[in-house]
């Protein structure tokens, strides 16, 4: 059986993200060029070279002598991007799997923020002069997935239970959080004093000797802060697509989320399997923290109870992207940490700064929203071009079994709000 | 007491005109999750005008004679602006909800990530830091002040002058009048009446000639316009007439108003008010005397002050698990219109 690439559901759902990746790519372009060349003091020149980074910054290594920017292999660049896409990674798991049950998980940063606070605890609170460093590791690993969960249920319950909107619970319990956590680290022996210039900062694990290993991976990419995390979130990942796809608790979860009174009816436990799915997406949320200040080079700012961690929202695009896919999340969450890193580069090589990354991912979830347009464009060109490209690769295929069509979000959102009554 | 009673109205106000916002959106059909977002560029937008314009010799030379209606007018100015470009922010949203049929939650959120990202980006580069501020204070530009009246320093007004006169904004009683009109329009006129058909059956309203899209964008322009004043008027009351990419929540709790008041404009003031209380406890619980002997109860109990920041938020959340059974969502809202479909 021979389909043209085109009529493949997978294909049409990559298409379409890479269509949203260079729409938003192209924006933050444009966005440069307008401010460069209305701005005297930044010019054209800067405005071709911040243009020049935004598609290439991974590769920039910096300025030569005569001031222009030179590119190429920078291992430092790639060893960080690595190491940023393990949270970005796992959130954007924990935002698919909750996407895929018919739930929109904007309580990941809530989530995120818990597991934090029970990682950074734990791992700072057990003295590895008593107890051994790895044990400390897993067992502050393991806290900060279970205060995630835990946290992820409390959307989950009031959703099941009393039918309130899990965008509003999850945004409020958001908040609660932030202040839960401030509270937590406030006047706690794991603040920062050696440090007098840091402020509300708390110690990094590594000073209680706890830090993920690195595998090796420091020595491929030297001079970054790569570590294992990064093979950890990949098997998570693959762990979570198994979960989602092969098991019957997946195809339940998954049915729940395609119509929650169709499962009640065939026999599935409507209420346990939000809580479930809720508590899942918290426990992925809650993984993401933990592997990222258990890398022992990080430190985590405490006073929080005013903002909330942009990671926790940048979920969103990494789910989006990928389709909810769990195994294209490995590679959306590496290309926006790829964004970032761009980001970090525009701010310390221009005029410009980090948040041109921000309007670009903006513009991609923008994108995203009507992506079952761009498919649906995309499907009428593949009427007309039938036979054409059958023996390009295969793209990332959807899950086989599957309850809605292909792997892609339910953009038929359910019409209910705020508790309504059906 | 008047200093709870205005600090209270300083955040119940642009919670209500928000969560009014709100109304208009979800009432023509269309989940406005990008209030937030809308708040925050509108709030940056009209910080950014006074920012610009303040130096211009109509306004400076107001300030300097010390005439105030001028600078009222100003101010009113500013908000305009800010609900101008509030509106064109939203039809981004309108866009892809109206004519591309795009899922309105991602559409929302989307907005909710541009507004402060483009906001700093723009910040950093107009100011070199993370705030836009106007020059000067907002206090001294524009707040009432007793002295404006001709009264003494030391001269006291009655209660009711204390309160809600001096040390206030007109921005204040702007919203509160626009509020009332606008709750008005929604209810009373055919404008209003066609607006809310859209959001229950906009089959049958097509049926009888209405034309839905506009409708639908009419009542998200609305609700742009408004949250975008909404966000100038939180950035000026509270903030001292700063931008910094951030309303700290107050869109996300404008739409947790709308729902507990149950899509009502009465209902949505009250609950504004009960939120805006403890909004202002959250703030400024040390300097509440309730009874005015001097006895500062809220911080003499001793409760840590984590849990008075969490309070607005606890509170939305168990008043909300009360309310869902009765709440009453528009029946189209989040559904796009296709004229197709039946």
């Amino acid at each position: 059986m021979k389909h043209s690439l085109l009529e493949k559901e997978g294909t049409r759902s990559v298409l379409a993200s890479i269509i949203s990746i260079l729409c938003g790519l192209l924006v933050g372009a444009v966005l440069i060029l307008i401010m460069g060349l209305s701005n005297d003091t930044l010019g054209p020149t800067s405005a071709w070279e911040g243009i020049r980074l935004i598609f290439g910054g991974l590769f920039a290594t910096g300025r030569n002598g005569a001031g222009a920017l030179t590119f190429g292999f920078n291992p430092s660049n790639f060893g960080n991007m690595f190491f940023r896409a393990t949270p970005l990674i796992l959130v954007g798991l924990s935002v698919a799997v909750a996407y895929k049950t018919g739930l929109f998980n904007i309580g990941a940063p809530g989530q995120y923020l818990l597991g934090t606070a029970a990682s950074l605890v734990i791992a700072l609170g057990i003295p590895t002069t008593s107890v051994p460093a790895p044990v400390v590791w897993l067992l502050s690993f393991l806290g900060g997935v279970a205060a995630g969960a835990l946290w992820g249920c409390i959307p989950g319950l009031v959703k099941a239970f009393l039918n309130i909107n899990e965008v509003l619970a999850c945004i409020m319990t958001n908040w609660i959080a932030a202040n839960v956590v401030t509270w937590i680290f406030d006047g706690s022996v794991f603040r920062n004093t050696t440090e007098g210039t840091k402020t509300a900062y708390v110690y990094k694990t590594s000073v209680n000797g706890v830090q993920t290993a690195k595998m090796g991976l420091d020595k491929l990419f030297p001079g970054s802060q790569i570590n294992g995390g990064i093979l950890i979130a990949v098997v998570i990942a693959i762990g979570v697509y198994v979960l989602m796809s092969k098991t019957t608790l997946g195809y339940q979860l998954k049915a729940c989320g395609s119509n929650r009174h169709a499962a009640r009816y065939a026999g599935i436990n409507d209420k346990r399997n939000i809580v479930l799915s809720m508590a899942i997406a918290g426990a992925l949320s809650g993984a993401a923290a933990s592997l990222y200040w258990l890398s022992g080079n990080t430190e985590f700012y405490w006073s929080t109870y005013q903002a909330l961690p942009a990671i926790g929202f940048n979920g969103i695009p990494v789910a989006l992207l990928a389709s909810s896919n769990p195994i294209a999340v490995i590679f959306t969450g590496i290309f926006m940490s790829m964004l970032d890193i761009i980001g970090q580069q525009v701010t310390t090589l221009t005029a410009y700064n980090e948040y041109i990354t921000d309007v670009i991912i903006s513009v991609i979830v923008y994108m995203a929203a009507f992506s079952l347009l761009i498919k649906t464009f995309l499907a009428g060109r593949a009427k007309n071009k039938v036979g054409i490209n059958v023996n390009a690769e295969p793209a990332p295929a959807a899950p086989p079994v599957s309850p809605e069509p292909g792997g892609e979000p339910p953009v038929q959102a359910s019409p209910e709000k705020g508790g309504e009554e059906k | 007491m008047t200093f709870l009673i205005q600090q209270t109205l300083l955040y119940a106000v642009p919670l209500m005109i928000v969560a009014l916002a709100g109304v208009f959106a979800e009432r023509s059909g269309i989940i406005n999750l990008a209030l937030e977002g809308i708040m925050i560029f509108g709030a940056f937008v009209g910080v950014l005008f006074v920012n610009l314009t303040q130096t211009l010799p109509v306004f400076a030379d107001a300030k300097a004679a010390g005439n105030w209606v001028a600078l009222q007018g100003y101010e009113i100015l500013a908000m305009v602006v800010a609900a101008l470009f509030g509106a064109i922010f939203s039809l981004l949203l309108s866009f892809a909800s109206v004519n591309l049929k795009a899922d309105q939650t991602i559409g929302g959120t989307a907005l909710n990530l541009m507004a402060p990202a483009l906001v700093l980006f723009l910040i950093r580069i107009i100011a070199n830091q993370n705030t836009l501020q106007m020059n000067g204070d907002a206090a001294s530009w524009f707040m009432l002040k007793n002295s404006l009246f001709g009264m003494k320093r030391t001269e006291k007004g009655n209660f009711l002058w204390e309160t809600f006169v001096n040390k206030s904004y007109i921005a204040t009683y702007v919203c509160i009048l626009l509020f009332i009109l606008l709750s008005i329009l929604l209810y009373k006129t055919r404008f209003g009446l066609r607006l809310r058909s859209c959001g229950e059956n906009p089959q049958a309203s097509d049926s009888l000639g209405i034309n839905v899209y506009k409708m639908r964008y009419a009542g998200t322009t609305i609700s742009g316009a408004l949250a975008g004043m909404g966000g100038f008027v939180y950035a000026l009351t509270t903030a001292n007439c700063a931008s910094t990419g951030d309303v700290a929540g107050f869109g996300f709790l404008a739409l947790a108003v709308m729902i507990f008041g149950n899509w009502k404009p009465l209902n949505i003031a009250g609950a504004s008010l009960l939120f805006g209380l403890f909004k202002c406890i959250a703030a400024a619980y040390t300097s509440i005397d309730i009874n005015g002997d001097g006895v500062y109860l809220l911080t003499e109990i001793g409760v840590s002050q984590h849990v008075y920041r969490m309070l607005p938020y606890i509170i939305t959340l168990v008043v909300l698990a009360f309310t869902s059974k009765k709440s009453r969502a528009p029946k189209a809202e989040g559904i796009p219109y296709d004229k197709g479909q039946r």
